[in-house]
């Protein structure tokens, strides 16, 4: 069964929720953001450090072919309830974004399917549409080629 | 980056929106545009300006007259512009639920 992944961004305001149900049961939910091997694995990106608990920290990077480093994020983990919630900053280095809060809650709905809320809340609503543009916007400054690459490196199959 | 003339700049000011809904129906001109708010002139013509410049309007000379309509590309871009967002995060979902499938039948 196909479900879907949904946007909330209301017009004029600095945050966005996005909600997605997974065919999982919440611990593997969860799992999937707690291992870094895992969370490697479907954001496409390699994880330095991923400390999964209260004022925790983490850092992702990913290179290109060549080895250059081409996308950085770090972040700091806030809140750390295990199958329920994690908040946390999220910051892509070398890029005029800022930084963003994020309240992840995890939710069982049956035994085998599970619900992700993830609110994000921005420094301010040019840099929320701004964000939201960059997978659409093409070659505007090099923060956005950086994200065009790692978005279309996504989209290939593992 | 220039911001000022961001598509998504020109549509976060409450006028410049109310101009595009009023367009949108029929092709008007400045002045008919105009007669519909309570702003200054000149600052219906910059909001003109602004939309045409970042061409979700296009101009169309008639005799003497400049005629405004609706750019129904643009604008449709505009609509759509959160989906390849989604798309982002679409992806990355069901590559975390297929993995996690085969981590559960795995164990």
């Amino acid at each position: 069964m196909e479900r879907k992944t949904k946007i909330d961004a209301e017009d004029g305001k600095q945050e966005l929720v996005i909600t997605r149900e997974f065919d999982l049961p919440l611990e593997l939910l969860f799992k999937a953001y707690v291992e870094p091997e895992i969370v490697e694995q479907w954001m496409g990106t390699k994880v330095l450090k991923l400390e999964s608990r209260k004022h925790g920290s983490y850092q992702f990077e990913t290179s290109d072919a060549q080895g250059n480093v081409v996308f950085r994020a770090n972040g700091v983990i806030h809140e750390f309830v295990p199958n329920q919630q994690i908040t946390r900053t999220f910051e892509m280095e070398n890029a005029p974004f800022g930084v963003q809060l994020e309240f992840l809650e995890f939710e069982e709905l049956t035994n085998d399917i599970s619900q992700l809320k993830m609110h994000v809340v921005y420094r301010s609503v040019a840099l929320r549409d701004q964000l939201l543009q960059l997978p659409f916007a093409q070659g505007i400054n090099m923060a956005h080629n950086r994200l065009q690459d790692i978005v279309s490196k996504l989209k290939n199959p593992l | 980056m220039n911001l000022r003339r961001d598509v998504f700049q020109a549509i976060a000011d409450p006028t410049r929106r109310a101009i595009l809904l009023l367009v949108a129906s029929q092709t008007m001109t400045a002045g008919a545009i105009a007669a519909n708010f309570d702003t200054a002139r000149p600052t219906v013509s910059k909001h003109l300006q602004i939309l045409t410049e970042c061409e979700l309007l296009e101009q169309e000379q008639n005799g003497r007259e400049i005629y405004y309509h609706i750019n129904a590309k643009k604008m449709k871009e505009v609509a759509d512009f959160i989906e390849p967002f989604r798309k982002m995060w679409d992806d990355r979902f069901n590559k975390l639920e297929t993995i996690m499938k085969k981590y559960k039948s795995k164990k």
